[in-house]
């Protein structure tokens, strides 16, 4: 029990951490109690991936797991697997546009949403990055920016280069499972086809593989901060490396096949693909006012 | 005039080749001009709580006014920090006058068997300007976490001996307490003396 205790006291206490996790959980309550309300519940499998991918990105920062994410590099992948592929993956997952739409308060609609959503200049920014080219470069491009040798012994020593890396994952990974996964059908909301989704899918895939060969077969140590700075535990450098670079290699891929899969089964059940299902899934929720 | 224009050509050449070298150090970096590697800003300057080799506390507002090197290590240590602290030593005794403008404190993360007065024999036989710190564990994990670093004890084998790892940093703060450069043990002696000459050099 002691020894629960500590693996669970935050090895750097964020009070920023700390609020946004309870937000967004009592945010995606809020929702689901919402649409059960108006005879629309949410399934258990949603809530359930919701917090799992919640808690398990709190756990990597909020934990012991952040002291090892620290000093040792593939603890450190491992950490960032869940910040910018697992957890805000079933984070994304567990949405359904009307739950989006009642977990926020109508104020919130009113004064933050509608006028974000009108500014052109907020609206076209999002839409820039949203673009699923510049979301796939961003989503590659994030991993090889923090894996750069130099970059990455300056982000392990700074405490605001740290924070920064890992807050920059989850925003990433939340905005770009948002593209592939966005369960409203594309042609009624203007956002990426099924067909462009897959193909997003299938090009991140072959960087990460790169890059995860690369670290994971080099005879040289490429992170030198680990050994400047002492592992969590004694081990090979080269060991440490090795892990580390298949973690980047092939739990990462494997994430944009199951993606895949959603985004077929999404491609069946959307509006002109089987029209009966679509007036099912979609046409009860059109007819519903916004919720006060 | 054909001496004049003869003249002219190689002057034009050698500032074209200074632009081109000055574009290129640029392009390599703040840290260009520093042998060893420059982590100015990157991390809080110098504070700390521990004990010295007299047994009494000690905080880093003693040593403002020096060029303090940070070291963690322990006197049990069978390699690498006795060739760190003797090449360290040695580059400070290389400044000649200068060296008691400098002080290398060597934190001993095994407090359970470096007693103070243990550490202030070891740390005088490497030299004068070596000051053996330590602390209970709370003030030794407050001051490796400040410092990214990290270190852990062994489990003691039949006659009571154990290794501990530590982190092979060295952490090199101006006089003002602020962090500037980082040493590894790969570093030489020489490029740490250059580098510290340029420190105390600059105030």
């Amino acid at each position: 029990m002691p020894q629960l205790i500590e693996w669970l006291t935050p090895w750097e206490f964020s009070p920023t951490v700390l609020i946004c996790t309870l937000l967004a959980g009592s945010l995606y309550a809020r929702g689901a109690r919402r649409c059960a309300a108006h005879g629309a519940p949410v399934p258990i499998w949603r809530s359930v991936c919701f917090f799992i991918g919640l808690a398990l990105i709190y756990l990597v920062l909020q934990s012991y797991f952040d002291y090892l994410s620290q000093h040792m590099f593939w603890v450190h992948r491992l950490q960032h697997l869940v910040l910018h592929h697992l957890g805000p993956f079933l984070m994304i997952v567990a949405l359904r546009p009307d739950l989006v739409r009642r977990a926020l308060p109508s104020w919130v609609h009113r004064r933050v949403v509608g006028p974000a959503v009108r500014d052109p200049f907020l609206y076209g920014s999002y839409r820039f990055i949203q673009h699923p080219l510049v979301a796939s470069l961003l989503f590659v491009g994030l991993i090889y920016f923090w894996l750069t040798p130099s970059i990455h012994f300056a982000a392990m020593l700074s405490t605001p280069r740290y924070l920064a890396m890992n807050w920059s994952m989850v925003i990433d990974g939340l905005l770009f499972w948002w593209v592939v996964l966005d369960p409203r059908p594309p042609a009624a909301h203007g956002t990426a086809g099924y067909g462009t989704r897959t193909v997003m899918l299938w090009a991140v895939i072959p960087p990460q593989i790169i890059l995860g060969a690369h670290i994971g077969l080099s005879e040289t140590s490429l992170f030198s901060v680990y050994n400047v700075c002492g592992r969590a535990w004694p081990i090979s450098p080269i060991v440490d490396q090795q892990i580390g670079g298949l973690i980047t290699w092939i739990p990462a891929s494997m994430m944009s096949i199951v993606a895949a899969l959603i985004v077929i089964r999404l491609w069946m059940h959307a509006p002109n693909a089987t029209p009966g299902a679509a007036r099912r899934t979609h046409g009860t929720i059109a007819k519903e006012p916004l919720p006060e | 005039m054909k001496l004049d224009g003869g003249a002219s050509r190689p002057a034009r050449y050698r500032a074209a080749l200074v632009f081109a070298a000055t574009l290129l150090l640029a392009g390599c970096g703040s840290d260009a001009s520093w042998h060893l590697r420059d982590i100015s800003g990157l991390m809080p300057d110098l504070q700390f709580t521990l004990t010295g080799s007299d047994g009494r506390h000690l905080d880093a507002t003693r040593f403002r006014g020096k060029i303090t090197l940070l070291y963690f290590g322990y006197t049990h240590c069978p390699d690498v920090c006795p060739t760190t602290l003797t090449k360290l030593a040695k580059a400070v005794a290389s400044l000649g006058a200068q060296a008691d403008r400098v002080r290398i404190l060597f934190v001993s993360v095994d407090p359970e068997r470096d007693t103070p007065a243990k550490l202030a024999a070891y740390s005088r036989y490497f030299g004068p300007q070596i000051v053996g710190l330590t602390g209970d564990n709370k003030e030794l994990r407050a001051l490796t976490k400040r410092y990214r670093v990290t270190y852990g004890l062994g489990k003691p084998d039949a006659e009571g001996n154990y290794e501990v790892t530590h982190s092979s940093a060295v952490f090199i703060f101006d006089a003002k307490g602020e962090v500037r450069l980082l040493a590894t043990h790969q570093d030489k002696g020489d490029a740490i003396a250059t580098d510290l000459q340029r420190l105390i050099g600059a105030g």
